[in-house]
């Protein structure tokens, strides 16, 4: 059953935290014992782990950047989690000074420590809701004032969406999205995939179980399934490194190494 | 100063270490930083290494710095501080600064994590408070409403365990059992016990805490405090917890005290008769009609209708209140006398009494309650300073359930009434049959017949006819109804008979096929094959009539009904021998296509002859055959011999056998296993209105088609 959406989702500081074990993974310390513990472990398992979240911000970046050039100011991050470093805003205004981002997360300590950063952007705002609840998300004024005819949008689907379940329908979540962006607007990607790393998928997704968060890795051809409807940008969905690289050594000899599918569409 | 460095550098170490320091950040975090900021984020830490490399005077500070610059760029790996001591220890200083300058750089570096590190645990922190503040404060104003809506709720609710305790109440519910919030502490959900509680209650309560159920409703009265009774509308939840484990009971009353007594008077009042306290006579037909409903074959039932001789003198010299005196100690006479019999006894009005024999055993139970009524009103009644004498007389009628209808047996009972008013009074008279049609026509029938055709008062129900071997609806048999003003809906055999003598029955007949036929091919038109064939009952004097060739051939065009979809019942009367007029026009009939089937086959004094000269296609069994099947007074073995034997007659002679009067599935099996073909009876619908009849083709699968497909 779901809440209804006037209770509020626990703060239990006890139970890892997708959004701050992936801090911890990037050499923060937003985080608690229960959240370093589960990152400890997995990094045991897996000690590319915090490679591959660099190259997964790396792909943020370069994702922002790329847009901002070509001319978007305006952003949706939905389950932006804590911006550790490089938040979009940062980079988009490198570019845009004049770039707006509304971060919607579904984590209320997220959404809280987002708050207090942002509390003096004017350009920005931050929503707590659920990916899983696309109305809901949607029918919120911050979003809908972001979504309203006009200028295109770039939403930001950064490592999200392998922590929705295939009950709750990605698909179908991701299409009323769309439905509900201007046209010429932008789908960013990226996304725990099977086929980089096939002997680590099955023990980390195991790890995840016991968070609030489950992991579900997918296939890149579902992955690339979810830009139905958008026109995919070169290169297509690629592993992380591959996607539009600062330099071509910068890609590595083993790109699927870093096991996240990234792509970037267009609604025409 | 960071313009002498290729002056202080003749040797161009500088940029070796420059390029160095640049390729080693870009390595680990360096990745996820954009190009342009890292190459300046490593031109402006190599420039202050450089400086605190070659300057005169060693400054220390400007190693903490770069150390500061790489954290404050999130470098916060330990890897990086590892790669950059040893780096630095590779381009060695002249002065032997080297060791102070990698130590104030990893100590610039150190001390700036920990700040960071502080200042990020700080923030996550206060966003975890803010975010359970959060938490609280909407958890607050959640329960804040919840209280709200418990306490100021016009319902009154109550939450218990699933022990039974009452945990908490309402205001609205203790205003309903008029007790205080400490008069309903302690106390158990069992306490609340009512003798008069639904039954089911406590059984659909014990189901809801164990989990079997999750809410029930029913309406159940409760003592108040002060004992009076109240009525609720009771609605009771159960609560899981997360793992589906019952938690609590919440229930919801609406007190319905005021609705549920005015209901009670209302079904009182209406129900019984306000003078005698008798139930009335709506009561009475209700629950005759509800012996109809569903009679068990072969189920029997008694009526003694009672009339009170000479009321009418009492009411007229003594005044009408020593006349309710009077009819109130009648009633309570009968009641005493009958009621302990199991039987119902009801006024019907004025000073006719009705008394109801269920599951009647035979005409001498009915006829024992008859003499019952007589005896009970034998002694006079005492009424202030009068003895009065009164006597009554009944009419008894006691039949199979099967064979009537409430309306006809009612009337048939009055009627009987009537011969023994007429017999001299203080006496009954059993039904007879012949005596009632002689009556009914005698009474009202043919005064009012010939008129009652122009004023619309006839109308036609359809019973169906159901293939044995299929189950489905194969046809349907035409019956005409007449809704006498005062005697209610007649069924044929109570004013065919007199149509045939009147002569009415000719343009009541053509009425009824012109009706029928077009009723025919309606459903012809909607349902195409599914159509059921249509039968039409043709009186002895139709098929006399000259007309009857031309009446059929003009119908069956205007209704454009296929001559096929028609089949005409004659009687084995209709035709009296090999001359007869009769002949030449069922020939005349057949030859355009109608069949013909003889009814009630067996019941006449059959001249077998007639069905070598006569064209039919198919016989009709007499429902008195099956029906007798079951009269525990008739040889059943014998009676189904004599149904099998006519089965197979039929069958050599090539005709369809149609079986009447089938009135349960054991009966409608075993006529399909002797090879009748088609039946028709209660099993397989009463006469209905054309609509029903609709309803019925559209359904595909008849629910009597089940015993065909079992088998």
């Amino acid at each position: 059953m779901r809440r209804p959406n006037w209770v509020p989702a626990g703060t239990d500081l006890d139970k890892p935290n997708a959004a701050r074990v992936y801090d911890y993974y990037l050499g923060g310390s937003h985080n608690f014992e229960a959240d370093r513990e589960m990152a400890r472990k997995a990094m045991e398992l897996w000690p590319d782990l915090p490679q591959i979240m660099r190259a997964n911000r790396a792909f943020l970046r370069r994702s922002v950047e790329y847009l901002a050039e070509q001319g978007h100011t305006r952003f949706l991050d939905i389950g932006s989690g804590i911006p550790t470093f490089g938040p979009v805003h940062e980079i988009a205004r490198a570019i845009r000074p004049e770039a707006r981002v509304v971060y919607v997360d579904h984590d209320p300590v997220a959404v809280a420590h987002s708050r207090l950063i942002l509390k003096d952007d004017e350009l920005c705002s931050v929503v707590e809701a659920d990916l899983r609840d696309v109305p809901d998300l949607l029918s919120r004024p911050e979003v809908a004032e972001l979504l309203a005819p006009g200028e295109p949008v770039v939403l930001l689907l950064v490592a999200v969406l392998h922590f929705v379940k295939d009950e709750d329908e990605p698909e179908k979540l991701v299409a009323r999205l769309r439905d509900a962006l201007p046209p010429g607007s932008a789908l960013v990607i990226c996304h725990a995939s099977l086929e980089g790393r096939p002997d680590q998928a099955g023990s980390h997704q195991d790890l995840y179980k016991r968070t609030p968060t489950p992991l579900t890795m997918r296939s890149l051809e579902r992955i690339t399934g979810f830009f139905e409807g958008f026109e995919l940008l070169e290169p297509g969905v690629v592993f992380l490194p591959e996607w539009r690289p600062d330099r071509p050594e910068a890609v590595g000899a083993h790109p699927e190494r870093m096991t996240g599918a990234a792509g970037v569409g267009r609604l025409p | 100063m960071s313009e002498g460095l290729s002056q202080d550098d003749p040797d161009g170490r500088a940029a070796e270490f420059h390029d160095a320091w640049a390729g080693l950040l870009r390595a680990g975090h360096g990745s996820a930083v954009h190009p342009g900021t890292l190459s300046r984020l490593a031109g402006r830490s190599a420039d202050l290494l450089h400086r605190a490399r070659q300057d005169e005077e060693f400054d220390a500070r400007l190693a903490e710095q770069a150390g500061a610059m790489l954290v404050d760029s999130h470098f916060t790996d330990p890897a990086v501080l590892a790669d950059a001591v040893v780096l630095l220890q590779r381009y060695p200083v002249r002065d032997g600064r080297g060791p102070a300058l990698c130590g104030a750089f990893a100590a610039g570096w150190a001390a700036a994590l920990r700040e960071r590190t502080l200042r990020e645990q700080e923030a996550i922190r206060l966003a975890a408070d803010t975010a359970r503040q959060e938490v609280e404060r909407a958890l607050r104003s959640s329960e804040a409403r919840f209280r709200a809506l418990f306490e100021s709720a016009a319902i009154g609710i109550g939450l218990g365990d699933t022990e039974g305790n009452i945990l908490a109440v309402n205001r609205a519910l203790q205003e309903i059992f008029g007790a205080g919030p400490e008069d309903m502490r302690g106390r158990r959900v069992n306490d609340l016990v009512h003798p008069e509680d639904t039954p089911g209650v406590w059984e659909a309560y014990e189901e809801l805490i164990s989990g079997k159920r999750d809410y029930f409703q029913f309406d159940k009265p409760y003592y108040r405090h002060d004992g009076e009774v109240v009525w609720t509308h009771l609605t009771v939840s159960l609560i899981r917890d997360d793992d589906g484990v019952p938690q609590y009971q919440v229930a919801m009353l609406e007190d319905i005290t005021d609705r549920y007594r005015l209901q009670e008077r209302l079904r009182h009042q209406a129900t019984h008769d306000p003078l005698t306290g008798l139930p009335n006579r709506a009561a009475f037909f209700e629950r005759l009609d509800d012996l109809f409903e569903d009679p068990e074959p072969g189920a029997r039932f008694g009526l003694c209708y009672v009339d009170l001789d000479g009321f009418k003198v009492v009411n007229d010299s003594l005044g009408h209140d020593m006349g309710d005196q009077l009819l109130t100690a009648v009633a309570a006479r009968l009641d005493a006398a009958l009621t302990p019999l199991g039987h119902m006894v009801a006024r019907l009005g004025g000073d006719e009494f009705v008394v109801l024999l269920e599951n009647c055993r035979g005409e001498q139970e009915a006829v024992a309650a008859a003499k019952t009524v007589l005896a009970a009103l034998a002694k006079p009644v005492l009424i202030g300073d009068h003895k009065l004498a009164v006597g009554a007389s009944v009419g008894v009628l006691e039949r199979r359930i099967a064979t009537t209808t409430p309306g006809a047996a009612v009337r048939a009972a009055d009627l009987t009434l009537y011969r023994a008013k007429e017999a001299g009074r203080g006496r009954w008279t059993l039904f007879d049959p012949k005596e009632n049609a002689r009556a009914v026509s005698r009474y009202a029938v043919s005064v009012r017949m010939p008129s009652a055709l122009d004023r619309g008062e006839f109308f036609i129900d359809y019973q169906p006819m159901v293939d044995l071997a299929s189950g489905s609806l194969v046809a349907v048999e035409a019956l005409v109804r007449w809704r006498h003003p005062q005697l209610g809906v007649l069924g044929p055999e109570e004013f065919v008979g007199v149509a045939e003598e009147t002569g009415l029955i000719m343009p009541l007949g053509r009425w009824v096929m012109e009706q029928s036929c077009g009723q025919a091919a309606d459903w012809v038109a909607r349902f195409g094959e599914r159509a059921p064939k249509l039968s039409v009952n043709l009186a002895v004097r139709q098929a006399r009539n000259a007309g009857l060739v031309g009446d059929i051939d003009r119908i069956l065009r205007s209704t454009g009904l296929d001559p096929a979809m028609l089949q005409l019942e004659i009687t084995e009367s209709t035709v009296v021998g090999p001359e007869d007029e009769a002949l030449k026009a069922l020939h005349a009939v057949v030859d355009m296509g109608v069949s013909l089937a003889v009814d009630d086959f067996g019941t006449g004094w059959s001249n077998l002859a007639y069905l070598r000269d006569l064209p039919v296609s198919g016989l009709k069994i007499a429902g008195s055959f099956v029906g007798d099947l079951h009269d525990p007074a008739k040889d059943t073995h014998l009676g189904w011999r004599i149904v099998s034997g006519l089965v197979s007659l039929a069958h050599t002679l090539g005709l369809t056998v149609t079986a009447e009067g089938v009135e349960s599935r054991a009966d409608a099996e075993r006529l399909r296993l002797m090879g009748c073909d088609w039946a028709q009876g209660w099993h397989f619908g009463r006469p209905v209105r054309p609509g029903e009849i609709a309803r019925r083709i559209a359904e595909v699968n008849l629910p009597a088609a089940d015993f065909a497909r079992e088998n």
